[in-house]
């Protein structure tokens, strides 16, 4: 900030950086994180460690010995990657599987491009989506919360719809197996991150409250989610499953409240967030209803991702005074 | 005078293996270089496979090359590297029929590499016989080496193995290698590589 140079008018000075932006969203991460350490126990605590700190370790060593530019981990970035993709991942994961994760998230998809700012995919969601391809027997073990207790692996509610309709069940029979307040609350099986919808919630509010991020995105995400899974539920409630249970599970909330909103790769306008969040709610869908894997968020989110310079280019802001 | 004309010759020859690479300086022909390449042994195969192809048809094109009339010329080319290729096709189907299988239809796909075709045109309608097949042997070796590392290192990263020789005592590698985005991102990074030596050395 030192080297800023100084111009004639008096100008105020805000205190906001992308440090405190960083830490705000850290802050709002705080609550799903301690869902996920209570759910899921000493295992999750290892992989969120093993995460965090490989991701900014190897910042650090990039930025000082293959770029030789200062170091940016400062500014918690690379600590936000670490948590996410620790999120995103399930806590049954090998320590070495989270690293190579942590090496395609900060390596490939962010220091390659040029770091913070010139990203053009999520990295924690690239090196989810890496892991996903590359190891689908660590990836897809999705172990039931049990606390301390050895886990008991079973499938995640999204995984069991998509089994059981292949073997000719009804969407009802299948989704009666789950209840609502379980989904909001935990007890399932899944990524961490999925553990508790409403701890990711309060942290969403949170972002909202102090204005670090536009909720137009993550609302625009949800009220397509609603309104595609209405309409197919209500041609068909046998086949399809209903908005509410596609609202709660898998990493639709994670999805749509922080990794949507980031700020690197999501539009900077009003419509063009819209439009953004209506295309990952409807790809979403598309991918859960007749895709081959059970659930797409993170499909979605890296396919909209690509879209965003050209949001940006048709929407970009109104310069003031202009018509 | 004939040091300077042996000095060409040889530059001939390595130009189109460092200077002028057609993977990783010039990006030609990369639908055989991302989808073949799964392992070292297709890549090296498929390099030369391209290689054999390459030389004949630089040395018949550049033999007809003065008779064939200018409107007609790429349609000729076409033909005289087609029937090299139908060649190879039936010399792989014969004598290597695995290997044959494994790369399927990327053989005859060779016929519209842009590689072949673009050192027809650039190179063997201008030079003689002897030149042709230099430069024809040069960038099909470059050719070779690109595909033939591309495809170690997918392999090495994917499958744990290395020419087929797997040192990770039968764990699995890392899928996405063998797949299509493990290849965009190992032609990348190696690119990357190989541009940074190369500007070192220059």
């Amino acid at each position: 900030m030192e080297k800023l140079l100084v111009s004639p008018n008096p100008h105020i000075h805000a205190p906001v950086s992308t440090k405190t932006l960083m830490r705000d969203v850290i802050i709002a991460l705080i609550p799903a994180v301690i869902c996920s350490f209570v759910f899921y126990g000493w295992r999750e605590i290892l992989v969120m460690a093993v995460s965090v700190a490989s991701c900014v370790l190897l910042e650090w060593a990039i930025t000082k010995y293959m770029l030789r530019k200062p170091s940016t981990i400062g500014d918690l970035s690379a600590v936000i990657t670490g948590i996410l993709l620790a999120l995103n991942l399930p806590y049954t994961t090998p320590w070495w599987v989270v690293m190579i994760g942590a090496v395609v998230a900060i390596g490939v998809a962010k220091m390659t491009f040029g770091g913070i700012g010139q990203n053009i995919w999520n990295p924690a969601l690239v090196g989810r989506v890496f892991l996903l391809v590359s190891f689908p027997t660590y990836m897809t073990t999705w172990g039931t919360p049990q606390g301390v207790v050895d886990a008991v692996s079973g499938p995640t509610p999204l995984g069991a719809i998509q089994e059981g309709l292949m073997q000719g069940a009804s969407v009802q029979e299948l989704t009666s197996a789950f209840n609502y307040k379980d989904l909001l609350f935990a007890n399932l099986g899944g990524s961490a991150g999925e553990a508790c919808a409403l701890a990711l919630l309060a942290g969403f509010v949170y972002l909202c409250c102090r204005k670090v991020i536009k909720p137009w995105i993550t609302l625009s995400i949800f009220g397509t989610v609603a309104l595609t899974s209405l309409i197919f539920w209500g041609i068909d409630p046998s086949r399809f499953t209903d908005p509410l249970f596609n609202l709660l599970t898998g990493s639709l909330v994670l999805g749509a409240c922080f990794m949507a909103t980031d700020y690197v790769t999501s539009p900077m306008s009003l419509w063009g967030g819209v439009i953004f969040g209506v295309g990952i709610g409807f790809l979403t869908m598309m991918i859960r209803y007749f895709g081959s894997y059970p659930e797409g968020v993170s499909f979605a989110i890296l396919i909209m991702n690509s879209v965003v310079p050209l949001l940006n280019m048709w929407f970009h802001q109104k310069k003031f005074g202009r018509k | 005078m004939k040091e300077d004309r042996t000095m060409s010759k040889f530059k001939l020859l390595t130009d189109g293996l460092v200077k002028n690479n057609p993977t990783f300086v010039l990006l030609l022909g990369m639908c055989p270089t991302l989808a073949t390449t799964t392992s070292a042994i297709n890549g090296l195969s498929m390099g030369l496979a391209t290689l054999f192809v390459l030389v004949l048809s630089n040395m018949a094109i550049s033999l007809i090359a003065p008779v064939v009339p200018d409107k007609v010329h790429i349609p000729v080319y076409i033909v005289v590297i087609a029937t090299f290729v139908t060649l190879l096709q039936f010399l792989m189907q014969a004598y290597t029929p695995a290997m044959y299988e494994t790369l399927g239809l990327f053989i005859p796909l060779i016929v519209v590499n842009c590689i072949v075709l673009g050192r027809a045109e650039a190179f063997a309608n201008k030079h003689g016989v002897g030149e042709s097949a230099l430069d024809g042997i040069g960038v099909g070796l470059g050719f070779t080496c690109s595909l033939t590392v591309l495809g170690l290192v997918r392999e090495i990263l994917g499958s744990g193995s290395a020419f087929g020789w797997s040192f990770t005592g039968g764990a699995d590698g890392m899928l996405a290698f063998v797949m299509a985005p493990g290849a965009f991102l190992c032609l990348g990074y190696l690119m990357v590589l190989f541009n940074k030596f190369l500007k070192k050395n220059s």
